[in-house]
């Protein structure tokens, strides 16, 4: 965090979104939890700021890391809030709202961005359309297995 | 997990509301325990590699869920999620007694010889009640059931899939393993879709929308499945009812083993 500029200390919904883009998901570390659609809600009063964030899967283990993370990253920029960050269902996170920059992060790291339904997706490596879908689960729940027949890589899809 | 809000806050202060929301929300936070618990003692031991990350994953999952509605009781109660899901004595598990049930014959590190047919009969069965009741909890009055319906139901989508993806094959290439693992599963499920006499008062108060058409829901649904794999669904044989305590040992034994590390200092910080 070291090259932003700390301005006055003084905190703006807009400030904070850009202090936390700087957070990722440590399953995905080049993609921050602002593209992948998790950040819900900010507020910022007079003394406070509040994160309200979504996970992608409930039962996701990372929560407690990313909302740590957040805390922390905050903390360091606004010294003088006080700081809420937590995890609720108030909207439901789907994989529509990873923004465009998300796709195309997720893309560079191996991982083909989310297609509209089950298999529809495509190798993040040579782009082919018709890859095997080989295990509907993967590494982590978001996450699902294929095999690519063009180019014979494995690879990670995002789940629809 | 912190998801206080103003709905849960009402609840809490409407002690007959306050009631049904736990007595809905026991049921379905020890069924995914239980079912998650069973899942994960398939690891190293399921048909291949894939299908270990699969029920990894799965059970996982399950675990997350449980987790989440713990963590409403304990919004509600201001007792522990952990100690909610790990401390609690058997008769006050409303889990099914169906899920409870260990994988199969012998034990997870001694000699075990699971049932994979079994296993997945029972995961399917619970995966369309738990699909049954998540879908009229999104019409609930209560904001946060509304919420966890809605969330939750998505990812169940893919244990259901996938489950079906296995009946399918059972079905196709060895039906009559699927036949026992079902006639298996049959003499405990009775107790499964049932929310006994609160079924109404959980319907009139808003809390679960449609509970007393639900149970019938489920079995149509369960039995067109079948039907359409050409494969007998045997009666449901009522015995002991999870949704009143009354469990096998099979459930103190699993709590035993989940349980282990968390009693030996449950003040630790992880
Ligand atoms: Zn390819």
């Amino acid at each position: 965090m070291g090259l932003m500029q700390k301005s006055d200390g003084r905190a703006t919904v807009e400030s904070v979104y850009e202090c936390i883009s700087h957070v990722c998901d440590p399953e995905i570390p080049t993609v921050s939890i602002v593209d992948l659609g998790m950040v819900e809600k900010v507020t910022v009063t007079d003394r406070q700021i509040v994160v309200v964030l979504i996970p992608t899967f409930v039962g996701c283990p990372a929560q407690p890391i990313i909302a740590r993370d957040v805390r922390q990253t905050l903390a360091a920029q606004y010294a003088d809030y006080a700081i809420e960050v937590r995890f609720a269902l108030t909207v439901a996170w789907t994989s529509a709202r990873i923004t465009e920059a998300g796709r195309q992060a997720l893309q560079a790291c191996g991982i083909a961005p989310p297609g509209r339904a089950f298999g529809d997706v495509a190798c993040p490596v040579c782009h082919d359309t018709k890859p095997v879908l080989h295990n509907l689960f993967g590494s982590t729940s978001c996450r699902s297995l294929y095999y690519c027949r063009q180019c014979r890589n494995p690879f990670e899809a995002f789940k629809p | 997990m912190n998801t206080t809000s103003l709905a849960i806050d009402r609840v809490k202060r409407t002690p007959a509301l306050r009631h049904l929301v736990i007595e809905l929300l026991w049921q379905v936070a020890d069924d995914d325990l239980m079912i998650g618990f069973r899942d994960q003692e398939w690891l190293g031991l399921a048909p291949h590699i894939e299908e270990d990350v699969a029920f990894g994953s799965i059970g996982q999952e399950e675990l997350g869920h449980a987790v989440h509605y713990y963590g409403l009781i304990e919004a509600l109660t201001g007792d522990r999620a952990d100690d909610l899901a790990l401390l609690r004595e058997t008769s006050a598990r409303r889990n099914a007694v169906l899920l409870e049930q260990p994988n199969g014959a012998g034990d997870y590190l001694h000699d075990p010889h699971f049932n994979w047919a079994f296993t997945i009969v029972r995961h399917y069965l619970h995966d369309v009640w738990e699909m049954t009741v998540l879908t009229a909890m999104t019409g609930s009055v209560v904001e946060e059931l509304a919420q966890a319906g809605t969330k939750i139901l998505g990812e169940k989508r893919y244990h259901r899939a996938h489950q079906e993806l296995w009946l399918r094959l059972l079905a196709a290439h060895n039906p009559q393993q699927l036949q026992d693992g079902l006639a298996l599963a049959s003499q405990w499920g009775a107790d499964l879709a049932d929310f006994g006499p609160m079924a109404i008062d959980l319907q009139q108060s808003g809390v679960l929308p449609d509970a007393p058409l639900l149970p019938k829901q489920f079995a149509d649904e369960v039995t067109d499945a079948f039907k359409e794999m050409s494969i007998d669904l045997p009666i449901f044989q009522p015995g002991l009812n999870g949704r009143q305590g009354q469990h096998t040992a099979a459930l103190g034994g699993a709590l035993t083993t989940l349980s282990e590390v968390y009693r030996l200092d449950p003040g630790a910080r992880w």
